[in-house]
């Protein structure tokens, strides 16, 4: 299967700008389908950007946070060639996991 | 019938998986008995944070403090949201040492949306798409130098984020 997890990292030489969107229904638990029933809570929970061995960006998600989830953030230093790696968790326990290299 | 290598194996990562699924109970368990300071040093994912229904709540949980107003702390966001399924919302700051920014919706059903560590050396900016239920107060965190800042904004919604 195709990951689940989309990155693109760019280094401008000083920093490294980071944006991922990710498939994922994102289900808060509080929407009812066409049946009138609730679509239990299905969304990511934890979301890390590791780089060099360190977390760079970690996101602790709620329910409230769009379907297919968009994020967008920098960080100080990364090389253009290196690996940023990318996971997350969701509140069912499914993982995925991604490694870009920043451009 | 004897028991071949393979299920002997498989027999063992079982009770592997077992062990380390104790270890993060009891793991889950201590940080009560911990000060706050290295309860907030943790990386654990703030369960009870992302249950409170009201914001103060949710901020309490999240960080045991409040909050005071500051103009150092900036969100972009649009006046009016034509779809609260999906708003775009960034936030950044000009204060030093920040360690993490949270946005909260006060009359989404869960306040707390989402909470982002920010390690040293990573920029005190972050960019999301969020949900919004109905018109409501958007609300920034920033935890800067162990103290907390915010910024608020009402952002109309036309159509929820939460109906069918």
């Amino acid at each position: 299967m195709a990951s689940s997890i989309r990155v693109r990292a760019t280094s401008n030489g000083d920093t490294t700008e980071v944006q991922a969107l990710i498939q994922h229904p994102m289900d808060s638990g509080f929407v009812k389908d066409a049946k009138g029933e609730i679509i239990p809570p299905h969304f990511i929970q934890v979301l890390t950007f590791e780089y060099d061995g360190k977390p760079v960006f970690v996101a602790d998600w709620g329910g409230g946070v769009s379907k297919d989830p968009y994020v967008k953030f920098a960080f100080k230093g990364g090389k253009k060639g290196d690996d940023l790696k990318v996971s997350w968790v969701d509140n069912k326990g499914a993982t995925d996991t991604t490694t870009a290299k920043i451009q | 019938m004897s028991i071949t290598t393979s299920e002997l194996l498989a027999n063992r990562r079982l009770v592997l998986k077992g062990a380390g699924v104790a270890a993060l109970i009891g793991l889950g368990v201590i940080p009560f008995d911990l000060p706050q300071a290295l309860a907030a040093a943790n990386d654990k994912y703030p369960e009870e944070a992302f249950k409170q229904k009201n914001e103060a709540d949710a901020i309490k949980a999240l960080y045991g403090k409040t909050a005071e107003p500051s103009d150092k702390v900036k969100m972009d966001a649009p006046e009016i949201a034509e779809n609260g399924a999906v708003v775009p919302i960034s936030a950044t700051t000009t204060l030093a040492d920040v360690t993490s920014i949270s946005f909260l919706v006060s009359e989404n059903p869960i306040s707390l949306i989402a909470s982002y560590k920010i390690p040293a050396g990573t920029l005190p900016s972050v960019a999301n798409r969020i949900k919004m239920a109905k018109t409501s107060n958007v609300t920034v965190i920033v935890e800067a130098g162990g103290k907390l800042y915010s910024a608020s904004k009402e952002i109309k919604v036309t159509v929820g984020g939460c109906g069918g």
